[in-house]
């Protein structure tokens, strides 16, 4: 798999978000920057939907490297329990299905659905959703 | 130095989009039209603040007002740089090492969204290849929690924009002048949710000067007495929720950089939100202006849903917010908005406000800006 990034993600099957605790504070942040500061932290796979927004025109590019014809996404901002609130795309549920409060866990979606081979991408969807 | 820091002399370059006028010019335009309210000419500056964030070095402007060798520094400070601005020319006069000075702002941005890098944030690459460097997204997910939080209804974030474009009819300065019904706001297409397109403000130009004196300056200038009671600036606490966040402490998004700023500014001020006639609010989005009248202390989270029901931030109303139509309809040229609601504020305060003054001879204004990453300020005139 061609995760966006090297350190976001745990090589578990499936994978956790790699948060980093702080090691003087145990404040937990995600990602896990830099440094000795932080250790890293495989993060809890699931949580409940903190707050959203549907991302409804193409960001810029650069930095954008989604793909040229767009379709709006939804962000989510997820609560992991006791960790941290991470912000993640959130796949598979309607737009109008959307509830504060959900419970979701961790998947992995393409940048770009269309691309074969596209880099991957951390996303909630509704917990117990397709396997 | 003893009494109040003043402001005497006030100018504005037309917010919006002016082709062919740098953003320079812009606030050379605003700078000379300050020296002809206060009744001044340049070579009488004794320092000045310049405030921009994408239309270059402020400082360069003496080429146009004159080469006097004056002090001249420039401010780059997010969306606080005017109110940094600002903040430090009364310094520079409370210090005692000058009598009068000048506080200038301007910007020019391209059209669209703002344009943010990650690396300029120190955030990872793949934050902005995802498509999180995205100012609009925070906003929505902010409000969303909030609205969810304290039941306020996107009927309430319609009334703030329909108010905005009807108070900017009387304003000459202000970009987007005609008004838009309720309808028309709620239906247009989202950017965002729960924003639809005019509920946000847009990236735009202009230009802000203000003249700030000694009180006893400001007396042999013989301009009516309107003091600079508080000026503050500070920065985000621990577990705000700030823009280009991916990740929030738990239990966060309730502590701000605003809270802090306000509350000081009241402190050094003597007064109260209660104390306050009129209050210009940083209304980047409609749920900003929601969200900042709680975080500066005028009303409880949630309250804001009856207020704006009962049209209690009208310009007839208990606190009229957002005289000029605010970055909603002025739009945002960075250096330069800050400054606007100070501008506002003046005109307020001396009853020039025309078609949107204040009745009743307003006596206090409050100004308030916020930006990214988590930084405020906040200021009170007195009459």
């Amino acid at each position: 798999m061609h995760v966006i990034a090297q350190g976001l993600i745990t090589e578990d099957n499936p994978p956790h978000l790699i948060g980093g605790r702080e090691r003087e504070t145990g404040r937990v942040v995600f990602p896990c920057p830099p440094g000795e500061r932080y250790e890293q932290v495989a993060l809890s796979r699931t949580g409940t939907l903190w707050s959203y927004t549907i991302q409804r025109y193409r960001p810029k590019s650069p930095p954008y490297k989604g793909p040229e014809a767009f379709r709006p996404w939804a962000v989510a901002y997820v609560e992991l329990p006791g960790e941290v609130i991470v912000e993640s795309r959130l796949t598979d549920v309607a737009f109008e299905d959307i509830r504060i409060g959900m419970p979701l866990e961790l998947t992995m979606i393409p940048l770009d659905p269309d691309a074969p081979g596209s880099m991957m991408i951390p996303a909630f969807r509704p917990a117990g959703a397709a396997a | 130095m003893s009494g109040d820091v003043c402001i005497v002399g006030v100018g504005i370059h037309p917010f919006g989009r002016t082709d062919g006028l740098s953003g320079l010019e812009q606030g050379v335009f605003a700078v000379r039209e300050a020296l002809a309210d206060a009744g001044i000419d340049w070579p009488q500056i004794q320092f000045a603040y310049g405030s921009s964030d994408a239309a270059g070095n402020p400082d360069t402007m003496v080429e146009r007002l004159g080469l006097t060798g004056v002090q001249f520094i420039n401010v780059r400070n997010g969306c606080a740089a005017g109110g940094s601005a600002l903040f430090s020319a009364q310094m520079a006069i409370k210090s005692g090492e000058f009598d009068i000075g000048l506080a200038v702002g301007f910007d020019k941005h391209p059209r669209g969204a703002f344009n943010a890098l990650p690396s300029e944030y120190n955030l990872p690459e793949w934050y902005g290849d995802a498509g999180y460097m995205i100012t609009t997204q925070f906003f929505a997910a902010k409000i969303m929690r909030y609205m969810h939080e304290h039941g306020i209804s996107q009927t309430s974030l319609a009334r703030v924009a329909n108010k905005a474009f009807r108070n900017a009819v009387h304003a000459p300065h202000a970009w987007r002048r005609e008004p838009v019904d309720m309808e028309t706001i709620l239906e247009a297409p989202l950017v965002s949710d729960p924003y639809t397109k005019y509920m946000f403000c847009s990236p735009a130009e202009g230009g802000v000067a203000l003249i700030l004196a000694s009180e006893k300056k400001a007396r042999e200038l013989g301009k009516p007495l309107v003091r600079l009671k508080a000026a503050t600036m500070r920065t985000r606490p621990p577990k705000s929720f700030e823009v280009f966040a991916p990740s929030i402490d738990i239990g966060g998004g309730k502590a701000t950089a605003t809270q802090i700023a306000s509350a000081d500014a009241f402190r050094m001020a003597g007064i109260g939100p209660e104390d306050i006639s009129l209050a210009q609010l940083q209304d980047t989005e409609c749920g900003a202006e929601i969200m900042h009248m709680a975080e500066n202390g005028f009303c409880k989270d949630g309250e804001q849903e009856a207020w704006l029901a009962q049209g209690r931030t009208e310009i007839g109303g208990a606190l009229p917010v957002n005289t000029d139509g605010g970055c909603l309809a002025c739009g945002e040229p960075i250096g330069a908005s800050g400054l606007r609601q100070v501008y506002e504020n003046v005109v307020q305060l001396r009853g020039d406000g025309g078609g949107r003054q204040v009745p009743g001879n307003p006596k206090t204004a409050y100004s308030h800006v916020y930006g990214a990453p988590g930084v405020s300020a906040v200021t009170i005139l007195e009459r």
